[in-house]
């Protein structure tokens, strides 16, 4: 007998029962790029190595390890499929929301669980960029000061909106942004609007 | 291959008592509004009294001071308002009431309705509990003032299972003046409760957590104890709640618990037997664990363990692969940012409060459960353990 329906769809189902690509023995796998991202006081963590065919510039083999819930373990495992064979510019590329997509749909208030895969991934391509020195290749994901009264930068806002905040009213709740002069708050609607399209919108 | 169910989340909820279902089953056509004088109304009322004396006696109460409610939530929402209400139709002395006590382990109906007194200008303390979830008396004593007018602690602890001192306190706060409650949903039904000896002036219940039906509670009010309803309109519970009676509600409430005045000794030490097998194996097949909530004074079917590395929606979702229902503080099953404030309030690290299951067991539980727990438990902890990126074997 079926029982009732998982909150997920059967294939995060799937690779959440057989996650693909784990790392099992880290000091035995030679890897020539390394990310980590999260905290596992904050409850999650996560570990992305790959391998790079240097002459093609294209990701051979990736392998992860996390501390967290079963929405990490299933879009890091089907990430760590897409990748394999992507040329490391498409792989920096790719998003949490295309990952989304593949797995079927999260529920909303776990995606926030499921975008350290890629965060951990784009880590990875750095590290091997300035390992085999492509230091100019390097990219950052520098923060940008939107709210200058609060201090609150555009990675702040892009956090909350994965944490559940919709509206202007929640983005302030939860970041204190504009409730000084109030000056940056068009900005702060704006960049509001574009990260939920970014993260919740169907594709 | 059918997988083989095990429903160990009974401080979620319970299944209904047989026994409960038969008693609910027969009244399901007595439809008469216990209010009508005719004898439809009659033979409804006859029911919802009944089930009043059994509530009553089982906690050592009158049936006079027993109010039926929607839901232990709704009681416990009940007795905080009483601090706030402004109305000139209230005891006045209690108007304009400045502070109130409760512990940082409530359940949220207790801790987000104390917040919201709060942002109504009540002044709430919280108390602290040691790292088995116990209230320092010694605390109370010193926060306690002649501002205080209501002292609310919760009797055992949903997630940890610790049973707090509720007679010491309830006399303490009775002789600096102020009012005391206890949310006692978990406790009722379990270990032995009477409000006469807890000398306590308000007692939350509920019919769901002791194989009751669900949507079904009861608030204990000392005769005497000033009580504001919160949900008005109505001569219904003697005023003090509105709405017409869940007439099958409270007589499956009341079943139960008189299920529960012959099972409940005997079951409480079978299930410490349980208990004391499953900790035994989960220490002997799992290293790096924690167990967390007191050694002695603890709901009998209780268990909240921590595992070291493994995080727990992760392991609660495994285990319900594999057929078996716990609960866990983890938050990324409840979609917050922050683990179970029970299980921090312990003063577990962060690390290892997002490892924390609980599972809890009841009347319908089995050695034959236990040991499959521990079949497929340790597997399941290896398994998560081997893709974690903070376990490493010590």
């Amino acid at each position: 007998m079926a029982g009732p329906e998982w909150a997920y769809t059967e294939k995060v189902k799937e690779h959440f029962m057989n996650p693909k690509n784990i790392l099992v023995n880290e000091d035995e796998y030679e890897h020539d790029g390394k990310g980590v991202t999260g905290n596992v006081k904050c409850g999650d963590e996560m570990m992305v190595v790959i391998k790079v065919d240097a002459e093609r510039g294209v990701i051979t083999d990736c392998k992860w390890k996390t501390f967290g819930c079963a929405s990490a373990i299933a879009s890091t495992s089907v990430m760590s499929e897409m990748v394999k064979g992507m040329k490391l510019d498409d792989a920096y590329n790719l998003s949490a929301k295309e990952i989304n997509k593949e797995l079927g749909g999260l529920p909303d208030h776990k995606i926030h669980c499921s975008v350290l895969g890629d965060k951990a991934l784009r880590l990875a391509i750095n590290d091997y960029y300035r390992r085999h020195g492509m230091e100019e290749k390097v990219r950052q994901e520098e923060a940008r000061v939107v709210c200058q009264c609060m201090g609150v930068t555009d990675q702040d806002i892009e956090h909350a909106v994965l944490e559940g905040a919709r509206t202007f009213y929640e983005l302030q709740e939860m970041t204190k942004i504009g409730t000084g002069c109030g000056g940056c708050k068009e900005e702060a609607r704006e960049l509001l609007e574009e990260y939920k399209e970014k993260h919740f919108c169907e594709a | 291959m059918a997988v083989r169910k095990i429903y160990m989340d009974n401080n979620a909820t319970t299944p209904l008592h047989p026994e409960v279902r038969k008693a609910m089953s027969e009244a399901m056509d007595v439809y008469g509004n216990p209010s009508s004088l005719h004898d439809f109304g009659r033979g409804a009322r006859q029911l919802v009294e009944s089930a009043r004396d059994r509530v009553a006696s089982f906690i050592g109460a009158k049936p006079e001071e027993i109010v039926f409610v929607g839901s232990g939530s709704e009681a416990n929402n009940a007795v905080l308002s009483i601090i706030s209400c402004q109305s000139k139709a209230c005891e006045h002395k209690y108007q304009g009431a400045n502070e109130i006590i409760t512990t940082k382990i409530e359940h949220p109906c207790i801790l987000e309705t104390s917040k919201c007194l709060n942002e109504r200008g009540v002044d709430v303390l919280y108390l602290d509990v040691d790292e088995h979830g116990k209230i320092d008396i010694g605390q109370l004593e010193g926060m306690i003032s002649e501002r205080t007018r209501l002292v609310s602690v919760m009797m055992a602890n949903n997630e940890i299972g610790t049973i707090q001192d509720i007679e010491a306190m309830a006399r303490l706060v009775h002789k600096h003046g102020a009012l005391f409650h206890t949310d006692a949903v978990q406790a009722v039904g379990k270990i032995p409760v009477d409000v006469r000896e807890l000398d306590v002036d308000f007692l939350t219940l509920s019919g769901h957590k002791i194989y009751g039906p669900k949507g079904v509670g009861a608030l204990y009010i000392r005769t005497g104890a000033p009580f504001c309803p919160l949900i008005r309109g109505g001569h219904q519970e003697r005023g003090r709640r509105a709405g017409t009676e869940n007439t099958l509600g409270i007589v499956g409430f009341g079943k139960a618990l008189e299920m529960r005045s012959v099972e409940m000794e005997p079951e409480e030490k079978r299930l410490l037997e349980l208990k004391a097998l499953l900790r035994k194996g989960i220490e002997e097949k799992i290293p790096d664990v924690h167990f967390v909530g007191h050694p002695t004074d603890c709901l009998p079917g209780t268990l909240n363990v921590s595992f070291e590395g493994a995080e727990g929606e992760a392991i609660l979702l495994y285990l319900d692969l594999e057929g078996i229902a716990v609960s866990t503080g983890s938050a990324c099953a409840t979609g917050s940012l922050d683990p179970s404030h029970v299980i921090l309030a312990t003063g577990l690290p962060m690390e290892w409060a997002h490892g924390s299951i609980r599972i809890s067991m009841g009347r319908e539980n089995t050695m034959e459960d236990v040991e499959y727990v521990l079949e497929v438990l340790p597997r399941v902890i290896e398994r998560i353990r081997e893709m974690s990126t903070v376990y490493t074997r010590s």
